[in-house]
């Protein structure tokens, strides 16, 4: 594995694999009386937020936690950002406290690439922008791999099932619908997901798809209700109001009524197929309330899983052996 | 190096235990295990990733035999609590299965293919630690090659094996690597 995790095109298939399989490991330690691990004792993972964020956050946190590493939280607003700092010197403020790894969500895209240059320990991309955001991707790939690719395990004491280690999610077909142009999401899961095996379709109105979405590994349709009824996979995107300068679609009810995922939506699918998303939900937007709280939906456990796939990765660029720094010196100079 | 300050030189590549060997030290642990837990009495094993797990379900399996007893049998991954993570790339995790009912109040026998250093057993017992409260811990091994390094003995042993530090004891098991042996070898090569 690379020393930084900033883009989902940075994981290898084998990569990927070895962090879900360390990650279905580590799931079984949320059933324990004592929900942590000693192996990252004494290292320092930073989280440094930009940008407003709950659950992304909070995962991190739980996640170092777990592990026994000192967490240390930076957000934004409180902080010398608010005074006019900029990135770099944050950066460099944080590796004169020798911080082992940073997980940093930022609202430009390609802030944790150029962080990576400025600090020694590894960089966690949290979200950067409209560019990526691959933990997320890591853990949607988890949770797909133990809701449809069988395991020999059976259900653990939770009533889990187990996903099969080894396994990639070749064949399944996965379609991402909604705003992708302002997701960093579907980005990041469109690259993981199609170097794990998945066929991928984007199902969008065509001002919500980015120019270049032509060279991206995956399909594109602008007609959601074909793509349903051969769907293993639905992964509804938040409409991000917050990111919209344009008009880009007439109204929010006319985008609902094409795009947005209700009852009668979802009794096309097959019998098997699970509903995602990444949260926060704009219910009755891009996903009906309905949809959302019934048995197909994995939003919940998105969540639970999500500080699984964390600690996997923090252990896996962490727990070992630290890189040598010669690389870093060579990028800060 | 003379031959005379190696008292274990030229045994490169030797078969240390055969499967019929290693069958007959499985037995004969079984049954010191039975002894030992007055009948197998709330006893659980534990086998440590790798080799330890398919070890540790022959000795049910042989106990089922003798006794009758269905003893629960489980694997302990350690990798998370080893000393010396910090010095090699981060690792893969094995699969750590605790039989239903925990250990909490039992007698749990760790099982291993190996004893050297010791480190293992030391993580292995931390790892432990974060699982239950046992009633007592004890450490079964096919192999005891010495050189430990920290204050830890095996109650049951395969077989004491005196080595130099800079052998290499393979231990090859059926449902692993597809046959039963255990060598020794100078330089790590396997046989």
């Amino acid at each position: 594995m690379k020393r930084h995790l900033i883009s989902a095109a940075d994981l290898s298939r084998a990569d990927a694999l070895l962090i879900l399989d360390t990650a279905e490991e580590l799931a079984g330690l949320a059933d324990r009386p004592i929900k942590k691990l000693p192996t990252l004792r004494g290292r320092t993972v930073v989280n440094l937020f930009y940008e407003d964020s709950t659950r992304t956050r909070i995962s991190f946190e739980a996640a170092a936690k777990r592990l026994s590493a000192d967490v240390i939280n930076f957000s934004a607003k409180g902080s010398s950002v608010a005074k006019g700092e900029s990135l770099k010197d944050t950066a460099l403020t944080l590796e004169a406290m020798g911080a082992d790894a940073v997980v940093i969500r930022h609202g430009a895209s390609g802030a944790a690439h150029r962080l990576a240059g400025w600090v020694r320990g590894s960089v966690l991309n949290a979200g950067d922008g409209t560019h990526e955001h691959p933990t997320q991707a890591l853990l949607d790939a988890f949770t797909i791999r133990r809701r449809l690719v069988g395991g020999s395990g059976g259900p653990s004491p939770r009533g889990n099932t187990v996903g099969a280690r080894g396994a990639g999610l070749d064949g399944l077909r996965v379609t991402i619908v909604g705003d992708v142009l302002h997701s960093r999401v579907a980005r990041s899961n469109v690259l993981l997901l199609s170097t794990l095996g998945a066929e991928v379709t984007l199902a969008a109105p065509p001002t919500l798809l980015p120019h270049a979405v032509g060279s991206w590994p995956c399909t594109v349709s602008y007609d959601l209700d074909s793509e349903l009824p051969k769907s293993d996979v639905v992964m509804m995107l938040r409409v991000q109001q917050e990111r919209m300068t344009d008009a880009y679609f007439p109204s929010v009810r006319e985008y609902s009524r094409r795009y947005g995922l209700d009852a009668a939506r979802m009794a096309r699918l097959p019998e098997h197929a699970i509903v995602m998303h990444p949260g926060p939900m704009n219910r009755g937007v891009e996903i009906a309330a309905e949809v959302a709280d019934s048995v197909r939906s994995t939003i919940v456990e998105q969540v639970a899983n999500g500080v699984t796939t964390r600690m996997a990765v923090l252990y896996l660029l962490l727990g070992g052996t630290e890189f040598p720094a010669t690389e870093f010196r060579a990028v800060a100079r | 190096m003379c031959a005379a300050s190696n008292p274990v030189a030229g045994r490169d590549g030797l078969a240390v235990l055969d499967a019929e060997e290693i069958r007959r030290a499985l037995t004969r642990i079984a049954h010191e295990i039975l002894e030992r837990t007055h009948g197998g009495d709330e006893v659980i094993l534990l086998g440590i990733p790798t080799r330890g797990v398919p070890l540790a379900r022959r000795l049910a399996a042989r106990i089922g035999e003798f006794e009758g007893l269905k003893v629960p049998c489980g694997s302990l991954d350690v990798t998370m609590h080893r000393d010396d993570l910090r010095l090699h790339p981060a690792r893969a995790l094995g699969r750590t299965d605790l039989p239903p009912g925990g250990v909490d109040g039992k007698t749990v026998i760790l099982v291993d293919d190996v004893l050297y250093s010791g480190r293992t057993v030391r993580a292995a017992l931390d790892a432990l630690n974060d699982l239950g409260r046992p009633r007592a811990v004890q450490l079964a091994v096919l192999v005891d090659r010495g050189h430990r390094e920290l204050p830890i003995r095996a109650d049951y042993v395969g077989k004491n094996l005196p080595t130099s530090q800079r052998e290499v004891v393979h231990v090859l098991l059926d449902e692993v690597d597809a046959q039963d042996s255990v060598t020794i070898s100078d330089d790590g090569r396997q046989p």
